[in-house]
């Protein structure tokens, strides 16, 4: 998931020294289900690992817009290019809402940009994928996007005010997401053999990726006791790994497309869908950021960043005169 | 001149007779820009007819430390509410 803790557990000798009855009186609020705001008093350990958090969710979101954005001027129509256009510019729009919650917990929007690319801030291992085909654009947003709505749904009830907000202005933007991409997919799925051929295919890239996102199962998952005290996660990764599934088999088996996964099977004692084994081995080389498109999306990144400067340095410097003319 | 983008603070009106309404923030080099930014990051479905923008830096919070003292004498102040008085039933539109 976009907002999946890839680090190591933290320690807690910061903590530590904190004043433990105020410790005492944060939990109690977070516990109660009060919003903890920008200038309340916090734990550090909380206030670090929402700023890795939502920073790496905001990251997501900026560099989701490349695989996307590497058909826009590939769309099969008008109509299509100007969905893509607008889907691409919400998720523009995702990160920066997520920049603004993060920089109220006293980080830079320079710091957050300087960590991305310099590989110190992680991103969601997904926009590591290329995108082949235009099919792959529809099973973005059917299913990546889908996969993140899950997580984003739960999140707007997470116990940072600033973040919770961010939350419920993206859920009400990512729905259209999630059904531009089924539509695109179900118009290739009912149309010539290759169309539907190439719907098969990027189901079949798409499924197991999509899957990963939730993060590794909860017996391996180090900091999400710790996250659900703190309400920044709500749900365990395999909860909404299973919500994910139960609603999308149905969607695929709509489209006439099989899932890749012939251990799928409808559970009738557990009113679930059980499936095979996810490779993490896969997944873990993915977050270290092997190979080559986790290195062009980086640099795609950085040469944004450094192409630009000129802009932003014009801009400051057309300000700074302005507004010595102003004062004189 | 700083060559740090700086911070606005962006509040929406959603439509007129409603009062404009924190939503967010954006980086922008100066007043303009940051009207601009704040069109294009939080009004991109009609979300608004009017947009503020305010530098972050001007902003003035009163302390969450301090909120007890600066909130709590209300609430024994009981009488400031409509309900500390008792009306017989019989007695209507009062
Ligand atoms: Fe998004
Ligand atoms: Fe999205």
């Amino acid at each position: 998931m976009y907002t999946v803790d890839y680090s190591k557990p933290q320690d807690a000798r910061a903590a530590q020294v904190e004043d433990a009855d105020r410790l005492a009186a944060f939990d109690a609020r977070v516990a109660a289900d009060d919003f903890i705001e920008p200038k309340d008093w916090m734990p550090e350990a909380y206030r670090k690992t929402l700023i890795r958090q939502i920073s790496q969710h905001a990251h997501s979101e900026v560099v989701g817009m490349l695989p996307e954005g590497n058909w826009l001027t590939r769309a099969p129509s008008l109509r299509r290019k100007a969905i893509l256009l607008a889907k691409i510019q919400d998720e523009g729009g995702h990160g920066l809402y997520l920049y603004s919650a993060a920089e109220t917990l006293g980080v830079t929007r320079e710091e957050l940009i300087e960590a991305l690319h310099s590989g110190r801030a992680k991103y969601s291992t997904i926009f590591n994928y290329p995108t082949l085909t235009w099919a792959d654009i529809g099973a973005i947003g059917w299913l990546v996007d889908g996969a993140a709505i899950m997580n984003q749904v739960a999140l707007q009830r997470t116990s940072y005010g600033p973040y919770a907000r961010a939350m419920v202005r993206i859920c009400k933007e990512e729905s259209f997401h999630q059904r531009q991409g089924y539509e695109a997919l179900m118009v290739l799925a009912n149309g010539t053999h290759a169309q539907r051929r190439m719907a098969q295919d990027a189901l079949n890239r798409w499924w197991w990726p999509s899957l990963m996102m939730f993060g590794p199962p909860d017996d391996n998952s180090p900091n999400s006791a710790q996250s659900i005290r703190w309400r920044i996660k709500r749900e365990t990764n395999d909860e909404l790994r299973q919500r994910f599934i139960d609603a999308t088999v149905p969607q695929a088996e709509a489209l006439g497309l099989s899932i890749p996964d012939p251990a799928l099977k409808w559970n009738e004692a557990t009113q679930h869908y059980d499936c095979g084994q996810i490779d993490w081995e896969e997944f873990y080389a993915v977050v270290r950021g092997e190979g080559a498109t986790a290195k062009d999306r980086i640099q795609a990144r950085i040469d944004a960043w450094e192409k630009n400067a000129w802009v932003r340095e014009a801009a400051l410097a057309h300000a700074a005169k302005r507004s010595t003319k102003q004062a004189a | 001149m700083s060559n740090v983008t700086p911070i606005w603070e962006v509040f929406v009106r959603a439509k007129n007779g409603l009062s404009h309404r924190h939503v967010g923030s954006v980086h922008a080099a100066d007043a303009r820009g940051a009207v601009e930014a704040a069109r294009d990051v939080y009004t991109r479905r009609a979300e608004g007819v009017s947009l503020w923008v305010v530098p972050s830096s001007t902003i003035i919070a009163s302390d969450p430390g301090e909120a007890a003292a600066l909130f709590a004498p209300a609430e024994d102040k009981i009488y400031r509410h409509p309900t500390f008085y008792v009306v017989p039933d019989n007695v209507k539109h009062i």
